[in-house]
């Protein structure tokens, strides 16, 4: 819904550390948890990259599952369900979220 | 991690990256050594690992550092549209502006008409369209915060509520320089909400249950709305209100005012 202005910021980080050199990939990890929607997002890349004046950058998406740590039982666990990040072994809710939340640029390829 | 490269003037380094994931370590950057004649390619890989909200939160702290240093508590009220958002908080302001200097920050896609409904109820209002071409931001982030900030007379202020834009999606992701979250969740909206928008009910501190008085007319009673808040979100303080008929409301102007003293 706004992957838009995620392209945006992530053009933004990418050009504090590519400055003026070309980019040629742009690596982003994406976790579970985040509500990005990748066609989307790889969509919305295609009209920042141009607009940001890098474009040839390829985006790469990597996933990351969510996992969590229960309060209850102690277990950690990957979720069931996005929508739900109740504990898988005992369905607590009073859980830590371990992984899934990632949101960021991970590596760019620059020439 | 360490991985040692012995080089042809002899030189030993080590690329102390954690990448995390596996993938093929190739080694295609120039070095800068001069020893890679006919090898480099002049492409070379730069270990980012930068958050994408860094620069959002980073003015998030701007936002909220500002406040503090007035003495001021900001909330972030959320919703979907349609929950009766801008009637809680004008029975809020109806309550509570004789006891603190309020500001609002009124987030709207292109109208003024929700700041018009708040207007002559005691509070500063500075209203902040975000439409920009695209049709419309669909959440407030903190750059757009912080120049509504600039409509607002800090020195004043003991309670500033930032109005998001109506979505349960996009706003949860967006730090806007708050103290705490807050949502308004009406009872029409059905009672699977919180599971399907996890992280916008996992966000937040306090959740007002709106529209109570039409419970009734419904298939599902106010425990079962309380049961799925508290399926993705235990800790939170969750108030049946209605502000239509005023039921449930001294609990949230309680909240409130305990929110607001915490300076």
């Amino acid at each position: 819904m706004h992957e838009l202005s995620l392209c945006r910021a992530i053009a933004g980080v990418v050009k504090t550390h590519a400055g003026e050199r070309r980019v040629d990939v742009v690596r982003v990890q994406v976790g579970a948890l985040r509500q990005v929607v990748p066609d989307s997002l790889a969509f919305c890349w295609t009209i920042v990259r141009d607009d940001e004046n890098m474009p040839g950058a390829e985006l790469e998406l990597e996933f990351i599952p969510a996992e969590v740590q229960c309060h209850g039982c102690g277990q950690q666990s990957p979720i069931e369900s996005r929508f739900s990040v109740a504990c898988p072994q005992c369905r607590s809710a009073d859980v830590a979220v371990v992984c899934g939340e990632e949101f960021m640029v991970t590596s760019v390829d620059v020439t | 991690m360490g991985r040692f490269h012995r080089h042809d003037d002899g030189t030993v380094h080590s690329h102390d990256h954690d990448h995390g994931h596996e993938h093929e370590h190739e080694h295609e950057h120039d070095h800068g050594h001069g020893d890679h004649s006919g090898y480099a390619t002049g492409t070379e890989r730069i270990e980012v690992l930068e958050a994408i909200f860094a620069e959002n939160d980073n003015r998030a702290d701007i936002n909220r550092n500002a406040f503090q240093a007035h003495g001021i508590r900001a909330l972030n009220l959320m919703s979907s549209p349609g929950s009766g958002k801008t009637t809680v908080l004008a029975a809020t302001l109806d309550e509570l502006a004789g006891e603190f200097a309020v500001g609002i920050i009124e987030g709207d896609i292109a109208t003024d008409l929700d700041a018009a409904k708040l207007e002559g109820r005691g509070a500063q209002i500075s209203l902040l369209n975000t439409s920009n071409g695209f049709g419309g931001e669909c959440h407030l982030d903190a750059p757009m915060v912080n120049r509504a900030i600039g409509g607002l007379d800090l020195n004043t202020l003991d309670l500033v509520i930032v109005e998001n834009v109506g979505n349960l999606v996009c706003p949860a992701e967006f730090d806007v320089g708050e103290h705490a979250k807050a949502m308004v969740y009406s009872v029409t909206e059905g009672e699977d909400k919180p599971l399907k928008y996890p992280v916008m009910f996992r966000s937040v501190d306090v959740v007002l249950l709106n529209k109570i008085d039409l419970v009734p007319h419904l298939d599902a009673d106010v425990d079962t709305y309380i049961s799925r808040v508290r399926e993705v979100n235990p800790g939170a303080v969750i108030l049946p209100v209605s502000a239509r008929t005023g039921e449930g409301m001294s609990a949230w102007f309680n909240w409130l005012r305990d929110f607001a003293r915490k300076t």
